[in-house]
């Protein structure tokens, strides 16, 4: 197991209370695996995906442990986090257009990059052009300014900073979403890439746009509200899905071939809670056409069938039945 | 009821303005009345330039915009206040469409200040509330908000709202749906197809193909600023044509078919289109010549036992 999460609880300070957008998520990633995290804005997932790396405030760590290779990660700890952040455990951030210092030139930039983690450049230099070959980049970038580069070609130099040092865990935080179609592909398929010849380990892809995860992932998480929705493998999840709320969310995704003429999609109605003050219970229950009483308690996150994990009490209920 | 005859725009650039950046370049299509047409491409394609040359937020270098046969570029005071009661625009960002400091409400005001001046106060208020209830809100839960209480479905379809106030015929939908959740896009798409099924035309401009292919019965592919491909949208989909199209089609990510599926298919459908020899693209033979892209192949004996399916042996 690469990264284990065991019930964590991170929440926003602010003046009215705190805000629980991660309210306690259990889950593993194994080695190798691209697992992909999904959800609608403010589902809680780049607060997830920081948290595992960055845990500044206003984010406050309630508890939970992070264990990533066995080690306990000190998530908790933005000092000690220090020694695992960009080696053990790295990320590419949601906006990586304006990652980069735009007045250095990004040559200087790694270099300053590295030197601040006491790694030479001028041993990592062979490596980093082998990298740069791989996301189809000219050598010549390192004597550019961000600004002459474009959208895409900025993420995939993003994309070779972060893995530069073969962490283990990788986080892509909405990498995809500000790009065209054409360099979407393009940078998802670097992103399987980079896995496969082991630049990392293991990744987690947080997007909203789940027929991306379908392309590359090889597992997905919902999140609804802070929580775990389900997770399962990625046929699963698109073909097979047992939350209520992940079956609407599939089922409303337009895909080519499907006219609203001949089948009329539909959203889900309702939008989710306000996490300053989460409703009690299933936090999907005023959205969900199956809810019932049992839903005003709260439905625990688990095992149904072998790697597929819910969060609700129908699903238990029909799976007790059959 | 629009036409685009030939338009272009062009943009000075550089230090002196001495460089010339062809934004679009010769774009030409119509749009009848109650039609979708969806208009696709990447960024820096042009399309949105030929959205705000609709909504003539910028001028065009050549050519002209026709609405109703009259060209748009003409119009001036009471008559260009007449095109925009029929001609409106809903943009990406519903967020900065409105002013935070400010009531999400007030742009219902502005339009009541700038068009309607003569309504009362209690007409113009049911006038308000039927043009919320047709986008699917509840005045009572977005009225007298600011905008960062709204959602940003709630916020577009607000905006919708905002245009059919007018008694729009056309509208600009540029990429309303791409900053909206899963959840609630298909709801402002689903709302879009009611409104055209009522006779509104929409240019929906897009860089989404399976948004485009919801809802629209047209489409208009675009590659710096020129049309590379356009006609029904079935016809564009099922069988595109332009090798850009293509490579878009094959990029889009899809929830039935894995990519490496999609090129693969577009390839055997591009083989079983063409009249020739089906290895014809990737053969190295010397002996390769036209007759091999015209004519397919039959298999003939080349020896005893041994048949082969080529003439130029």
């Amino acid at each position: 197991m690469s990264l284990q999460v065991e019930n964590l609880r991170v929440y926003y300070q602010t003046l009215r209370g705190d805000v629980k957008a991660l309210d306690g998520a259990t889950f593993t990633v194994a080695d190798g695996e691209i697992m992909g995290l999904a959800g609608e804005s403010g589902c809680g997932k780049t607060t997830l995906g920081h948290s595992l790396i960055r845990l500044a405030l206003p984010m406050r760590f309630v508890e939970g442990h992070v264990t990533l290779d066995n080690e306990e990660l000190p998530v908790w700890d933005m000092e000690r986090m220090n020694d695992f952040r960009f080696r053990r455990i790295s990320i590419i951030p949601q906006y990586a257009m304006n990652a980069m210092n735009p007045t250095r030139k990004i040559g200087k930039m790694t270099s300053e990059l590295l030197e601040s983690r006491k790694v030479s450049f001028k041993t990592t230099l062979p490596e980093l052009k082998r990298r740069l070959d791989l996301v189809e980049l000219s050598h010549d970038v390192l004597n550019m300014y961000p600004i002459e580069l474009s959208g895409g070609m900025k993420q995939r130099m993003v994309m070779v900073l972060s893995t530069l040092m073969n962490p283990s865990l990788l986080i892509a935080d909405e990498i995809t979403s500000a790009l065209d179609v054409a360099s979407q592909k393009a940078v998802a398929e670097m992103l399987v890439e980079f896995r496969n010849r082991e630049c990392c380990n293991s990744a987690i892809v947080i997007t909203h746009d789940i027929s991306i995860l379908y392309q590359i992932a090889d597992s997905i998480m919902i999140m609804y509200a802070g929580q775990l929705a389900e997770k399962a493998s990625t046929e699963v999840i698109i073909h097979s899905p047992r939350h209520p709320y992940t079956k609407l969310l599939i089922s409303s995704l337009p895909e080519i071939g499907v006219k609203y003429a001949e089948k009329r999609l539909i959203g889900i109605p309702g939008r989710p809670p306000l996490l300053l003050d989460p409703p009690i219970g299933c936090r999907f229950r005023d959205r969900c056409p199956l809810a019932f009483d049992k839903c005003v308690e709260e439905p625990p996150f688990m095992e149904i069938e072998k790697d597929h994990s819910v969060a609700c009490w129908k699903v238990f209920e029909e799976n007790a039945q059959a | 009821m629009l036409k685009l005859d030939n338009i272009s725009k062009v943009y000075r650039v550089g230090t002196f303005g001495g460089k010339e950046l062809h934004a679009v370049s010769n774009v030409s299509f119509d749009i009848g009345d109650g039609e979708v047409v969806s208009l696709i491409g990447e960024s820096g394609s042009g399309k949105s330039t030929i959205g705000r040359m609709i909504l003539r937020l910028i001028s065009t270098s050549s050519g002209a915009i026709l609405f109703n046969r009259v060209d748009v570029s003409t119009l001036e005071g009471g008559a260009l206040k007449d095109y925009y009661r029929k001609v409106q625009g809903v943009f990406q960002d519903p967020f900065s469409s409105n002013n935070p400091i400010f009531k999400a409400d007030r742009v219902f005001r502005i339009i009541r200040e700038e068009f309607f001046p003569e309504i009362e106060g209690p007409e113009w208020n049911n006038k308000v509330n039927s043009s919320l209830k047709a986008v699917g809100l509840n005045p009572g839960d977005v009225l007298n908000k600011f905008p960062h209480q709204l959602s940003g479905g709630q916020l577009q379809r607000f905006l919708i709202a905002r245009a059919l106030l007018l008694d729009i015929q056309f509208l600009v939908a540029d990429e309303i749906i791409s900053m909206l959740d899963a959840s609630t896009r298909i709801d402002v798409l689903n709302l879009l197809a009611d409104l055209k099924s009522r006779g509104l035309s929409i240019l929906f401009i897009t860089h989404d193909l399976s948004l485009g292919y919801y809802i629209s019965e047209r489409a208009v592919i675009l590659y710096q600023g020129y049309v590379v491909e356009m006609g029904a949208t079935e016809k564009i989909f099922e069988n595109p044509l332009h090798p850009y199209t293509r490579m878009l089609m094959a990029a889009v990510p899809r929830l039935d078919k894995k990519w490496e599926g999609v090129e693969i298919e577009l390839r055997a459908k591009q083989l079983g289109l063409t009249p020739g020899c089906v290895y014809y693209e990737r053969c190295q033979s010397a002996n390769k010549d036209e007759d091999c892209a015209r004519d397919r192949p039959v298999l003939l004996e080349a020896g005893p036992d041994h048949l082969v399916a080529c003439g130029k042996l």
